[in-house]
């Protein structure tokens, strides 16, 4: 067995039973915790394929990003979470019933077929095979060129996401006093200063 | 020799526990949201594999657009669970139900 193979049945085998702790884990910010390890496998998986830069972006949106905000909401919010877990030796059966047979079926299918080679481009049909380019160089080869619109539309997506995400989650709590600089450069010294004539022994009302 | 139904395998073992997940979580929406980041994962590695199989840079291309969508779906899921536990105390999925109108 070569180093490449051992290192994708650790990286296999370790997404695999870490995606298993997932779903099967009492405690969700185990969960989270899990989901970060699968995410983690799968970039090396993705190294091992020798896709160098989305192994990286995996890395740095999931681990860096994602996982962050799920780890966040889980321990922001004030859960019971064995409570939410009730029905889950109900629907284990039936559940696992049918993931057993959508993945039989699954690997009927991987198994029993084969690509035509035709399909297989040659490093003379791939410029960017034949360059030499490193995978971010050929991957920003195409993105930037053929699939602008989409690099475009993919940016947009995230800015909707993120006016999206601050429009729902702000709010205005009555009673919390603000700072509110217009007013504060407004004001002029009559308004912040008043001068009173106090009588002798008799002070004056504040 | 590792080869690319090596990984779709692994892959389908992957978006079949997302399916699984979402099966036997029905309650928990968190956990709801993270099987479909690992259905989406899933789809990423076939993504990859049928991409450097073949020797074509596309399938790479799809799949950082899977994970840019990917991303910003679990932001917005995520404010909505927040939003819908700000205001009804729990995120039992369901009582989403009620939110109709």
């Amino acid at each position: 067995m070569t180093a490449a193979a051992a290192f994708f049945y650790l990286f296999a085998g370790v997404a695999i039973a870490s995606g298993f702790m997932v779903i099967a884990s009492r405690n969700p910010v185990a969960s989270v915790l899990f989901l970060i390890l699968a995410f983690v496998n799968a970039a090396g998986l993705f190294v091992l394929m020798g896709a160098e830069f989305l192994a990286m972006i995996l890395v740095v949106v999931y681990v860096g990003a994602v996982a962050v905000l799920f780890l966040f909401v889980v321990m922001m919010l004030d859960v019971d979470f064995a409570e939410l877990r009730q029905g889950f030796q109900q629907y284990l059966p039936v559940g696992a019933l049918i993931g057993v047979i959508f993945l039989i079926e699954i690997l009927l299918v991987v198994g029993s077929w084969t690509i035509d080679p035709g399909l297989v481009q040659t490093p003379l049909g791939n410029p960017a095979a034949a360059e030499n380019l490193t995978n971010t160089a050929a991957l920003g080869r195409v993105l930037y060129t053929e699939y602008v619109y989409f690099f475009q539309l993919a940016g947009l997506i995230l800015l909707v996401a993120m006016i999206g995400a601050i429009v729902l989650t702000l709010r205005d709590r009555p009673g919390v006093k603000r700072q509110n600089i217009a007013v504060q450069n407004a004001r002029t010294q009559g308004m912040a200063v008043e001068n009173r004539k106090v009588p002798s022994r008799q002070g004056v009302e504040v | 020799m590792i080869g690319l139904s090596h990984y779709l395998t692994v892959a389908a073992i992957l978006f079949t526990l997302g399916v699984l997940g979402i099966f036997i979580n029905r309650k928990n929406i968190i956990v709801i949201l993270m099987s479909v980041e690992l259905i989406l994962l899933a789809v990423n590695i076939n993504l990859v594999a049928f991409s450097t199989h073949l020797n074509d840079i596309t399938g790479q291309v799809f799949a950082l657009f899977v994970l840019t969508v990917a991303a910003a779906e679990a932001a917005i899921g995520l404010a909505i669970l927040v939003v819908f536990f700000r205001n009804r105390g729990s995120i039992a999925v369901e009582d989403v139900s009620m939110m109709k109108g």
